[in-house]
Formats: structure tokens, sequence, C-alpha cells
């Protein structure tokens, strides 16, 4: 099954205003993905309208934010169900620090519906970061049932390398995942320790032609939360699409 | 103190925002965590930091900051020069670490 599981909407302030959840379910048909993740910046508010669309449409929306750690490392974090979802969003919002968005700078922050009506907009600022160490976060995405993903570790910013320049030890990742552009020959030679590990390949897709640009082949007999999971565990640098 | 003069007192280079130069800095604010600048700094402060990528910007445009200063010879990213520029915030740089920049700078305005 081909999996991109990093897509921003029109809720992360960066996200293209085309991104809304017809256009990326739209999208990852024609890409031939089978798997989504809906990951905005800290809020999961978009997801389950995705998720619906996706379901009569023939594509599985994994739920879940691009958390930022109190470190300001990106995390991948997916939950199942409405009920972790919601759990996961209390978290979010208990945590975030409270800065007003400036829409002029930093772009609008919405919640719409398939018809693309504003159903909410959010004036809290979701790039900031959350309150919560890394391990505080895997801590809680681990309590619900979740799967828990560094981000873009091969990037400048915001990665678990650019941010604490290793990975610990005794933090439990799921898998770690790779931007679109990481040559990642080159970038598994500088950080052998990293073999072993299972990972992944995200678009982190902000513009809708970014969908699918590269992805993941993850092993399963049937898509569910937990056989995705269990495959995002078993990914190795053989299952990365990179182009 | 006027950051054009601060600008000379410390030899700093001008990446863009040269005709915002007349802006009064009160103050400073050293760290390289946007989150951190995002709920501590304060209006007027020249942010001291080694990013370079245009959240920067964001963040001290948010914060009405005086301007930013790039050290260790960082060089700020095409689209943070050209956000620089919309704002109307200066960014500087210098080949000094911030320890030492932020030690200067301290000394000047106080």
């Amino acid at each position: 099954m081909r999996a991109d599981l990093h897509i921003h909407t029109v809720l992360s302030p960066c996200g293209d205003i085309e991104m809304s959840p017809l256009a990326i379910i739209n999208r990852a048909k024609e890409r031939s993905l089978d798997i989504i993740g809906v990951t905005d910046h800290n809020s999961t508010l978009m997801a389950p309208i995705i998720k619906e669309i996706g379901e009569r449409e023939g594509v599985y929306v994994l739920c879940g934010a691009e958390v930022t750690t109190i470190e300001e490392v990106h995390i991948l974090a997916f939950v199942d169900g409405s009920k972790a979802l919601t759990q996961l969003q209390e978290y979010l919002n208990r945590y975030l620090m409270k800065v007003p968005n400036n829409p002029d700078i930093f772009g609008y922050q919405l919640v719409v519906n398939e018809s693309e009506e504003v159903l909410y907009q959010e004036e809290n600022l979701l790039i900031g970061a959350i309150e919560q160490s890394l391990d505080e976060v895997e801590r809680f995405v681990h309590s619900l049932g979740g799967i828990f993903i560094p981000a873009h570790i091969d990037k400048a910013s915001n990665s678990l390398l650019s941010q604490l320049g290793f990975l610990p030890p005794d933090l439990s990742v799921d898998a770690l995942e790779f931007s679109a552009n990481c040559k990642v020959d080159s970038f598994i030679k500088n950080n052998a320790y990293l073999i072993g590990n299972s990972f992944i390949c995200s678009s982190d897709a902000h513009y809708i032609e970014d969908v699918g640009r590269c992805s993941t082949l993850l092993e399963m007999n049937s898509i569910s939360f937990e056989s995705i999971k269990e495959a995002v565990k078993r990914s190795g640098l053989e299952n990365l699409i990179l182009t | 103190m006027k950051l054009k003069e601060i600008k000379e007192k410390l030899d700093l280079k001008v990446f863009s925002g040269e005709s915002e130069l007349d802006k009064e800095v009160i103050g400073g604010y050293t760290s390289d965590l946007l989150s951190d600048v995002m709920g501590h700094a304060n209006e007027g402060q020249l942010w001291i930091t080694l990013q370079t990528h245009k959240n920067v910007m964001g963040v001290a445009s948010l914060k009405d900051l005086a301007g930013i200063i790039l050290v260790k010879g960082f060089t700020p990213d095409a689209d943070t020069v050209a956000l620089s520029k919309s704002e109307g915030i200066p960014i500087l740089g210098t080949e000094m670490e911030a320890f030492e920049l932020s030690g200067k700078l301290y000394n000047l305005l106080n």
C-alpha cells in the first residue's frame, strides 16, 4: 500500500488555500495513494473531515498532527478513533503557547468542510511550540496507542537532528521520516548509527501538486490503524519511494 | 540608542533594511528557539540568533522587534530577506558568536 503520511491543509498557516479536503483526496487518488496522513501544525481539526471523504472515495486517512515539542522538534503523531483524537486535540489545546496569529504574516488558519465553507478560524498561532518535551509527547502519544514519528529528520530546521543533534537512545520511535528532497544514501552514510531503525518518506505537502511527490510502500494485507502501525514499524530503506 | 549607531559601533553587516536603521533599540534578546522569542521577547528589542529561515522574520514582525542580528557569519535565506524588506525590519550580521555579541550589545545599551 502506498502511503504519504505528512500532508498539511488550509488549517496550517503555511498551507496553501487550495489544500481543501476534497482537493487533497482527489490528488491522493490521482497519485495512487492508498493511505494519507493529515498532519497540520499542532491541530487535528481538519483530519476527521478529510477522513470522512476518504472513506467514501477509498483513501484511508490517518488522523493526527505535526506536533512541535518544546525543543522545536517536529513530530508526526497519529491516533485511532474519535475519542483518542479528541484527547490529542485537548492535549494540544492545553499546552500550545497562546500567541494570536497574524494572517498577513503567517497565513490564514481555517477549518473548512467538503464544500469549502469556513467552519472555524483558529485564532491562536499554530506554528508555536507546545510546552511539552519530546519525551512527554512520545509517552502521551503511545499512551493513546498512537504512532510517533520524528518528522523530516534530514532537514536543517525543526528536525530531531537539527535541534538535538542525534536520536536519543531511550526515545521510542515507530519510524523516522525523510523529507522529499533527502539524499538518503549519503544521509545514512553520515548517520550510520540510525541503521536498524524504521524509515518512511513523505511529501510534507503544503501545496496540492506536492501531495504524493514521495511516499512509502507499506506492506500489509488489509488496511487498519493497527496494520499501518505495524507496517510503519517494519518499514525499511527499501520501502521508500523517493521520486 | 539608534540601530544605526549600534551597527557602527559593533561593525555589523547589513543584509536588508538599510533604510530602517533609524529605529530606536531599547534592548536585546538572544535565543534560537522561535517559540521562546514569541513568548518572551519585547517590542523594540534586537534579536540575536543563528536561525536564518523566513519564520524568523514572521516572529520578528509579530513581536515588533527592532531588527535581527545573525551571528557566526550566517546569512539570511532569500525569502527571509524578501520578508525583511516588506516588513521593514532590518537583518544585520556579524562573525561574532552569540555570547560575545550579546555582551557587547549589553554594554552598549546599559
